[in-house]
């Protein structure tokens, strides 16, 4: 509606960026899959974000005479073997996969492993996709080919293999996840650009002379934002259970750090005598933030396809 | 003397019907208040522009409004029988039986993986309950009738392996199967070429008196609705603003819009010099912005009084039935009507040189393509070549524009591509001030790809829809540096203004400008370099009349007032001719008559340039007309007859040259010139060519 008017109305301002985010909220707002999708993401942030203050204790600290314990007014959710409490290891857990990604013990990035994973996939990636879209040729067809062999492994076995050869750390998962990720994202960029690229403003651009990256990433990248945008929504989903797979596995963060996949893999031995939690918690904390994310993303590419 | 009034009682009646959708802000009524009759052996025509209700029209009355369109009012008797509230199962059977339809799209009706036999003979087997053996036979009378060569083989084909005018034709035919009493055409040559739309539109005509058939034929083209209906009714924002026969109507139109219409609109007789395109001022509005209990051409009306605002005309009988939605038909004289000011800018002619500002001799550009065969997977096969342009020779003086025509397919977009550097050449040579433009993009000079710029065709492809127009219109004046970077944003304001928008538009996005609104930004983009040379591929024939009108006027004053060289490409023969003063002719790539506009629209032509010319619908039912049809289609580029590219439909070689015109089988035509300047590309003597008939006569 707005937009009929303004085309007719009278001389219109740069649309500012407060203006932009309440029409981004609106489009949230009619839809009910994508609120419930952030109301709990948006509660793992909170929870990350303002871990300190959520509990009394810290994750690694110990308590003898509280071991596998069910919930209880003094651990929300109970303990692990170790008498560890498994509340205050699941929000420290989620710094470590949304919030805060930890370079050596006391040097930590913004942005927890989940998202540097995908955000260095989408880099690399999105730059292969544009470059086999847009140039296409034998470079296309050499990096598609590579990639394809990528796909060709098992995305477990993939990663395993990649952090088996590099070691455990975070940084190294970070690496794994956008290792494996980049295929999948270099496809759908490169399918969003053969498509872009026939555009007419792309021959306008060329016809100024401009130069192939100035044209990759200025003039095709932008109108390909929509798509990726949800499908990187998607991939941290998918980064979170890789993280998880691979702690589970003795291969993500080393002990004792609170790593969610490792915390189910400990707490396993416990379920048959009868304390499942140190397994449960973990395992519901993974499940929802993945569905969080995935409702999120879907919520948001129905409602932005209804508004075109 | 009941089957007497049968036959005087109109097949289809549609009284005061209204129709509306529902949004998201709620009902929108798209169509009000349309009424209109339809008889037997009549055609009747929906004209109007895009946006105004042909097509909702069109679907109401066999109600596909789909889940949210509704008919809310009025009545829509086919066959005295009321069609309003029926049952879709009720509607599905007389679809079926008694109504059919035909739409733009040919290739979106048929099953591409249905052979056109089956999908033909389905319509007899489902509807009339036939044997196999007997539909077929139907069929295959069917396609005959709507002039298929080889019927009996077409009906084994699947459809994409005949051409589009072919799809049409079979489309028509199974429609015509079950010998409907109401066929409901929908723009069902706008996707077609001039020439293949030609015999499409005949074939519409004579079914029309063969088959007793009653048409409603919606388009929006004014030259169609001349050639092939009856009965007109003009649409305006989803009213019916004036209903007549289609003479009335062109003769002495009563409704301001249609009025308006007819000056929008480039005419095949009239001369760059003199003639002058009036453009519709404003736009049509949304329907949630039409005028409430008011007349809704008042905002755009040059005659609009108070009355106008406030009040709502019916369309009303103004005589033997030439009815008009407007208060004062009587009393507009469209003989005394004058231009507002400022509507059309006074164009001077462009000036005299003789220095041709490009010259391009013996132009090729061939597509390398792979042969099937198993040869060529090991590198040994034969390379084949699609000649997209061949041996393409012309000049352009400076400040003059020449005009390319030609059929699709026929490399009028290659060339361009060509020049401006986005296609590589195979061979030949080209200079434009002193460059070589035969180099690849790539290898320009920034100075010369400066001075060639191209405006495009698609305008909802043509802007960047992730920046604003202001920055679209600066980055080419930075990248050129042609003003200093402080003074830019003026310099796009003064862009803005001289294509006529104004500077309110510097912060808009393009999903929010109209389709012309868009081509002028793109103009402007293009005339932001000052570039010499500005080559302009299609770029009115995606917008409607009176959109088209106003930029064609804006792009011809822009060209004076920066002194421009132009290549104007377009399929629209008219606005060519309104457009150019010099005219290149294509035809599978070649150039096959060239030479200043006045020349190339009489005789002596070149077979294919007749038949060209004979085949543009004019929008004039009393404009007498050359009834030449081409035969067959045009040939694969990759294999091009040998000889004369066009000797395989040229329909003048038999009569006029010796021996059936068997050279031009065999030998490559020479370049006849006429005078200095138009040359014909043909083996048929000059004086012969000279004898013919001028194409076009107006009464």
């Amino acid at each position: 509606m707005t937009v009929s008017e303004q085309a007719i109305g009278q001389p219109t301002e740069r649309p500012g960026g407060l203006r932009r985010a309440w029409e981004g909220a609106r489009v949230l707002w009619s839809s009910k899959t994508a609120m419930i999708g952030l109301l709990i993401v948006g509660f793992w942030v909170f929870a990350a974000i303002f871990a300190p203050l959520l509990t009394p204790y810290t994750p690694t600290e110990q308590d003898y005479t509280a071991q596998n314990q069910g919930p209880s007014a003094e651990h929300l959710l109970g303990t692990d073997s170790l008498g560890r409490d498994i509340w205050t290891r699941l929000i420290y857990g989620a710094q470590v996969v949304l919030v805060m990604l930890p370079i050596t013990e006391t040097f930590w990035l913004p942005g927890g492993v989940a998202l540097w994973g995908v955000i260095i996939g989408l880099l690399a990636g999105a730059t292969l996709g544009l470059i086999g879209g847009y140039l296409g040729g034998w470079i296309d067809e050499v990096v598609m080919r590579i990639l394809d062999a990528m796909m060709a492994f098992p995305v477990i076995l993939l990663y395993m293999i990649i952090i088996a050869a590099i070691g455990a750390s975070a940084t190294n998962v970070v690496l794994a996840i956008a290792i494996v990720g980049i295929p999948g994202i270099a496809r759908l960029v490169r399918s969003l650009a053969l498509d872009i690229r026939t555009r007419d403003y792309i021959r306008a651009a060329e016809l100024r002379g401009e130069s192939v990256w100035y044209i990759m990433f200025v003039e095709i990248l932008p109108n390909a934002r929509g798509p990726i945008i949800i499908d990187a929504m998607l991939r941290v989903g998918y980064a979170i259970f890789a993280m998880g797979t691979l702690g589970f596995l003795g291969l993500g963060l080393p002990p004792p750090s609170p790593d969610w996949g490792s915390m189910v893999a400990k707490g396993r031995q416990f379920i048959l005598s009868g304390s499942p939690w140190a397994a449960l918690w973990p395992s519901v904390a993974i499940a929802s933030l993945v569905i969080g994310l995935n409702l999120f993303a879907d919520g948001l590419r129905e409602e932005s396809l209804r508004y075109q | 003397m009941t089957a007497d009034i049968r036959q005087h009682s109109p097949i289809l009646k549609l009284e005061d019907v209204a129709i509306s959708y529902e949004t998201r802000y709620g009902d929108v009524e798209a169509v009000r208040q349309v009424s209109f009759d339809v008889h037997r052996a009549t055609t009747f025509g929906v004209v109007g522009e895009s946006g105004c209700g042909k097509s909702t029209v069109a679907f109401g009355i066999v109600d596909f409004l789909g889940a949210n369109g509704k008919i809310v009012d009025g009545s829509i008797k086919f066959q005295g029988r009321e069609l309003v509230g029926r049952s879709q199962a009720e509607l599905r059977k007389l679809r079926g039986d008694q109504i059919a339809m035909v739409y733009q799209d040919p290739m979106q009706a048929l099953n591409p993986s249905v052979t056109i036999g089956d999908q033909l003979a389905e319509v007899l087997t489902t509807h009339r309950g036939l044997a196999k053996n007997e539909a077929r036979q139907k069929s295959i009378d069917m396609l005959s009738r709507v002039y298929m060569p080889d019927a009996a083989n077409v009906m084994k084909r699947y459809p994409h392996q005949i051409s589009g005018g072919q799809q049409q034709r079979v489309v028509i035919a199974m429609a015509l199967l079950n010998n409907p009493a109401l066929l409901i055409m929908d723009e069902p040559t706008t996707a077609l070429d001039v020439t293949v739309e030609a015999v499409v539109l005949d074939l519409i005509e004579d079914l029309k008196r063969d088959f007793d058939t009653a048409i409603v034929y919606i388009t929006h083209d004014l030259g169609v609705v001349a050639r092939v209906c009856n009965y007109v009714g003009v649409m305006y924002a989803g009213e019916m603003v004036e209903t007549g026969s289609v003479e009335a109507i062109y003769d002495d139109p009563q409704h301001p819009y249609t009025q308006g219409l007819m000056r929008c609109v480039p005419k095949l007789g009239t001369t760059k010099e003199s003639s002058r395109l009036y453009p519709i001022r404003g736009r049509v509005p949304a329907p949630k912005d039409r005028p409430k209990g008011a007349c809704i051409f008042a905002p755009r009306c040059d005659y609009a009084t108070d009355k106008c605002h406030t009040e709502h005309p019916l369309l009303r009988e103004i005589q033997n039935g030439h009815r008009a939605r407007c208060f004062y038909s009587e009393v507009i004289d469209p003989e005394a009507w004058e231009p507002p000011e400022g509507l059309v800018p006074e164009i001077a002619p462009a000036p005299e040189t003789e220095e041709a500002l490009i010259r391009v001799s013996d132009l090729r550009t061939y597509y390398e393509q792979e042969s099937r065969s198993v040869l060529s997977l090991v590198g040994l096969g034969k390379k084949q070549y699609v000649k997209a342009v061949d041996e393409v020779s012309f000049s352009i003086p400076r400040g003059k524009t020449l005009g390319v025509v030609g059929e699709s397919g026929c490399g009028k977009s290659t060339l361009a591509k060509t020049i401006v550097g986005l296609e590589a050449p195979t061979g030949g040579e080209a200079q434009f001030l002193g460059f070589d433009v035969t180099v690849p993009l790539s290898n320009r000079d920034l100075k010369l790809i400066q001075e060639l710029q191209m405006v495009f065709q698609n305008p909802d492809s043509t802007m960047n829809p992730s920046y604003t127009v202001g920055h679209q219109i600066t980055r080419p004046l930075e990248r050129f540096r042609t003003v200093p970077k402080a003074s830019a944003y003026d310099e796009v304001i003064r862009l803005l203004n001289a294509v006529r928008l104004d500077g309110s538009y510097y912060h808009r996005l393009p999903r929010q400008l109209s389709g012309g609104e868009k081509q002028r930004v793109g103009i402007a983009r293009a005339f932001a370099s000052r570039p010499e040379l500005v080559l302009c591929d299609e770029p009115v024939s995606a917008l409607d009349v009176s959109v088209q009108a106003a930029v064609l006027n804006l792009l011809m004053e822009i060209q004076r007032e920066y002194g421009t060289t132009m290549m104007f490409i377009a399929h629209d023969l008219s606005v060519v001719r309104f457009f150019s003063d010099y005219v290149a002719v294509m035809y599978l790539g070649h150039v096959v008559e060239i030479g200043p506009a006045e020349d190339i629209y009489a005789p002596p032509y070149m077979p294919y340039t007749e038949a060209l010319l004979s085949a543009v619908p004019i929008p004039d039912p009393t404009a007498e007309q050359k009834h030449i049809r081409l035969e067959g289609t045009v040939p694969s580029a990759l294999n091009p007859p040998s000889g004369c590219v066009f000797h395989t439909r040229c329909p003048r070689r038999a009569e006029m040259l010796p021996d059936g015109g068997r050279i031009c089988e065999v030998e490559k035509p020479p370049w006849q010139h006429n005078t200095e300047e138009h040359r014909i590309y043909c083996h048929i003597p000059l004086e012969e060519l000279r004898k013919l008939d001028p194409v076009v006569t107006e009464v």
